[in-house]
């Protein structure tokens, strides 16, 4: 492997491999991280990958360390990511918090495997999307990106940089352990057509600069260390100057910026692709690696001339609530697969708000979900509602 | 506001204190208890950290959470208040996107040994490049007063009520044990000893490790029969005893008798960063390079 | 009279003549610095600031050499020594 930092080109390779490369793509100089399956093969690569580019990998103790790590880099002026499992997730939450609180840009991808507990390490599993979007304690909104191949992993992750940069907020990369395990052709564009963001840089003097004073968009330009603006950093609710200040309202103020921004923009950041959706009867919406079943299904479904159509969500958190509450009041039927015990459903009811009917399909994890299980869910939608 | 001067003239404004340039003074005073000996200690650190003459945009303060991780709130200075024993691991990464600068990490014991004491042996181990500044005030003061792994065997604290039953660390044999590369132990009156050697650990390259026995009058003293803070400072200091370049596990901590202090290892090897540029540039042959002749050790043993 | 039993770790005592300093509004009143001056230049004085805690006055300002020990021991920064220029 060459050390140059774009590796344009067809290539043939795993999830895991595609989100290394899109990571640095993006511009992601620093890893920590711990080994976990499925998301080892991450580390793996860019434990060979950054140090032929300069960058830093490292090891950590385990993945509290790791999410504090890439937080101090991201502090230290690099984008900054790490990878992890179920478990590891676990563990990552009480300091995913502290990037929430001090909106601090940073990826996380989590090739999610079937849990709870260590459950089954080597087999996919969807049961940490609830977990990505209220995993850590208190009130904030996220960004949560769902790959549904490897030439995915490799866009979301350079995307989810993307996002995270500009927003300040962690970024989850959910994919899961068939897309990180699954080795398809991943094309990498030249460097000049991949789109990279970076974040703000004040433009006031540090005597007049207010570190957590937002610009219209919602987010504040960020000092790193280095800058020359001594900026105070800290998980206690803090006031503008980044002075923490206890009472209820800093605290609203405080949570207004890190949920608004992310509010505000949200018709910016959330990114679907519609499949037949014009005429659909009956939608799936689904994500991640049961989107593909979920194609399979509603191709099946529209060769025998039934009107199925298909809503992959590249983005499931922030939830696409508007365009869903249009949909559920145009079908007859919304349905939504997942390996879990119904996740993302539970804001796909929410959000339909009783216009439609909504149906889950779902097991708790160890294998995909069958293309045919969803299409005979499709067919008796479309039945009933006859 | 009026400020009386010795010499009797009363100031309009309040006085500048020398160390106010390197304060957030808008924030003060402070949150730390009347005598507490964090206060201290963060003057003499700022002290050292002017006398090093490093550039201060170059300067970085991480801590956790506790009293003495309020610190990095009141340093004029890129500070990070992070998460309850995580300040290490944050600190990690904020170095070695940086290696120019310097990074600090100023916390407690509770912080830095319990709840954070996995990131402490690793950070050591691998001879990171980092100041490591331990307030020792023999228990959790944030939260009250409960039980640290400082706390000496026998002391009340809110969840030791008679008395701990754990053994304490010995954190500066703990941190030698695990590779700290500069270790060293004051108490919080030692002021120009621990100026001067917090000085020695920022020009030191490595892992370097200051713990200062402090007193934390409002909880632990309270609660052990030294409640005036004067007392507790005093206490701690008198029974001290200098032992330089001892072995860390002889400096012990023995409140019954003597508490040991001084500088016990300064020593010079490679870092983190030193190791990970020397393997990625090929500069490491194959592992393990046994030469022909040593024995194996079994058959060494066996006579054979 | 002086407490410790052994010799503190002042500074070198220089024949320089000094003023000490007091920012009365930060002080918290812990007596350190009275305590540990070495030419016992401070007492508490019976005045409180806002906070409500007594602080120091300088009851022998002439006896101040500089030594910087009440600035170092004030765990609140609010006393200070500058050097004074020494009068003929
Ligand atoms: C994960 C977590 N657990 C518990 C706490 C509560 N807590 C805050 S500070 C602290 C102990 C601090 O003790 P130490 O590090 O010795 O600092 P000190 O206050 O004594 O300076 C605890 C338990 C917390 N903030 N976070
Ligand atoms: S509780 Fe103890 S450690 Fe905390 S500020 Fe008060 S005296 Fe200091
Ligand atoms: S500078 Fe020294 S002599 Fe002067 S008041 Fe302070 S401690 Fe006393
Ligand atoms: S040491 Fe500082 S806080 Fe304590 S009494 Fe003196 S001036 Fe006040
Ligand atoms: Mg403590």
């Amino acid at each position: 492997m060459a050390g140059k930092e774009v590796l344009t080109g067809v290539h043939f390779m795993d999830g895991d491999e595609a989100c290394c490369e899109g990571a640095i793509a993006a511009g992601c100089r620093f890893f920590a991280g711990y080994p976990i399956t499925p998301a080892t093969e991450v580390a793996e690569r860019m434990s060979r990958r950054l140090p032929q580019i300069g960058g830093i990998f490292i090891q950590m103790e385990d993945e509290i360390a790791s999410m504090a790590a890439i937080l101090g880099a991201s502090w230290g002026g690099a984008k900054a990511m790490t990878s992890t499992s179920g478990p590891g997730f676990s563990l990552m939450m009480e300091n995913i918090g502290l990037g929430v609180c001090t909106e601090t840009p940073c990826v996380v991808a989590n090739v999610q495997r079937a849990g709870p507990s260590t459950g089954l390490p080597t087999l996919v599993g969807q049961g940490d999307m609830m977990q990505a979007r209220w995993g850590s304690h208190g009130p904030y909104e996220i960004i949560a990106l769902t790959p549904s191949s490897p030439q995915e992993m490799f866009d979301f992750t350079v995307k989810a940089f993307n996002l995270s940069e500009q927003y300040r907020v962690p970024v989850f990369v959910m994919a899961d352990e068939v897309v990180g395990h699954m080795s398809e052709r991943v094309v990498i564009p030249p460097a000049e057509r991949i789109k990279v963001v970076s974040r703000k840089q004040p433009k006031a003097s540090p005597d007049k600069y207010l570190p957590y004073k937002p610009d219209a968009d919602g987010v504040a330009p960020m000092a790193t260390w280095g800058m020359g603006y001594h900026v105070h950093v800290t998980g206690l609710t803090h006031d503008e100057r980044g002075y923490p200040v206890m009472d209820a309202s800093a605290q609203e103020q405080m949570i207004a910026r890190i949920t608004g921004k992310i509010k505000k923009n949200a018709a910016k950041i959330i990114s679907y692709d519609a499949m037949f959706m014009d005429d659909a009867q009956v939608v799936v919406v689904a994500y991640g690696i049961s989107a593909r079943s979920a194609k399979g299904a509603v191709a099946a479904a529209r060769a025998q001339g039934q009107k199925v159509g298909l809503m992959k969500l590249n983005t499931v958190w922030p939830f696409p609530e508007e365009v869903i509450a249009d949909l559920a009041g145009r079908v007859r039927g919304l349905i939504m697969p997942e390996i879990n015990q119904g996740q993302v459903v539970l804001e796909l009811e929410r959000v339909a708000g009783g216009r439609c009917p909504v149906k889950f399909i779902g097991h708790p994890g160890g294998t995909i979900i069958s293309p045919r299980v969803i299409l005979a869910a499709a067919q008796e939608m479309l039945k009933e509602a006859l | 506001m009026s400020a009386k001067t010795a010499g009797g003239a009363a100031a309009a404004h309040p006085p500048v204190h020398p160390q106010d340039h390197l304060l957030r003074t808008d924030r003060l005073p402070h949150i730390w208890c009347t005598g507490c000996g964090i206060g201290i200690v963060f003057g003499s650190l700022m002290s050292a950290v002017m006398k090093s003459g490093l550039p201060l945009n170059d300067v970085a303060v991480v801590s956790g959470i506790g009293c003495t991780g309020r610190m990095a709130g009141y340093i004029k200075l890129d500070s990070y208040h992070t998460t309850h024993g995580r300040a290490l691991p944050f600190a990690t990464g904020l170095k070695l996107t940086r290696p120019q600068g310097k990074v600090i990490v100023a916390s407690g014991d509770g912080d830095l040994f319990a709840i954070g004491g996995n990131h402490f042996i690793h950070a050591a181990r691998r001879n990171l490049d980092l100041t490591v500044i331990c307030v020792n005030n023999l228990n959790y003061g944030m939260t009250g007063g409960q039980q640290a792994p400082s706390t000496p065997f026998g002391a009340k604290t809110t969840t030791s009520p008679s008395g701990s039953p754990d053994q304490p660390f010995n954190f500066c044999a703990l941190a030698a044990a695990c590779g700290a590369t500069y270790v060293a132990r004051w108490t919080a009156l030692h002021i120009r000893l621990l100026t001067q050697t917090i000085g020695e650990a920022l020009a030191h390259r490595g892992f370097s490790f200051i713990e200062i026995l402090a007193p934390c009058p409002t909880a632990f003293g309270r609660r052990n029969k030294i409640r005036n803070p004067l007392d507790l400072l005093r206490f701690y200091y008198d029974r001290s005893v200098v032992k330089n370049k001892i072995s860390p596990d002889q400096a012990v901590m023995d409140f019954q008798g003597n508490l040991v202090v001084g500088k016990f290892v300064d020593v010079a090897k490679p870092t983190w960063l030193d190791g990970y540029r020397q393997v990625n540039s090929g500069q490491v042959g194959e592992w393990p390079e046994v030469a022909a002749e040593v024995p194996i050790p079994e058959k060494h043993l066996l006579g054979a | 009279m002086k407490f410790w039993r052994k010799p503190l770790d002042l500074a070198a005592v220089r024949p320089a003549r000094g003023r000490v300093v007091i920012i009365e509004e930060r002080c918290k009143g812990c007596s350190f610095c009275i305590e540990y001056c070495s030419r016992e230049v401070l007492a508490l004085s019976e005045s409180f600031n806002r906070k409500g805690y007594h602080f120091p006055k300088a009851i022998k300002p002439e006896l101040c050499v500089n030594c910087h020990f009440c600035e170092a021991v004030c765990p609140e920064f609010a006393i200070f020594s500058v050097e004074e220029e020494a009068q003929a």
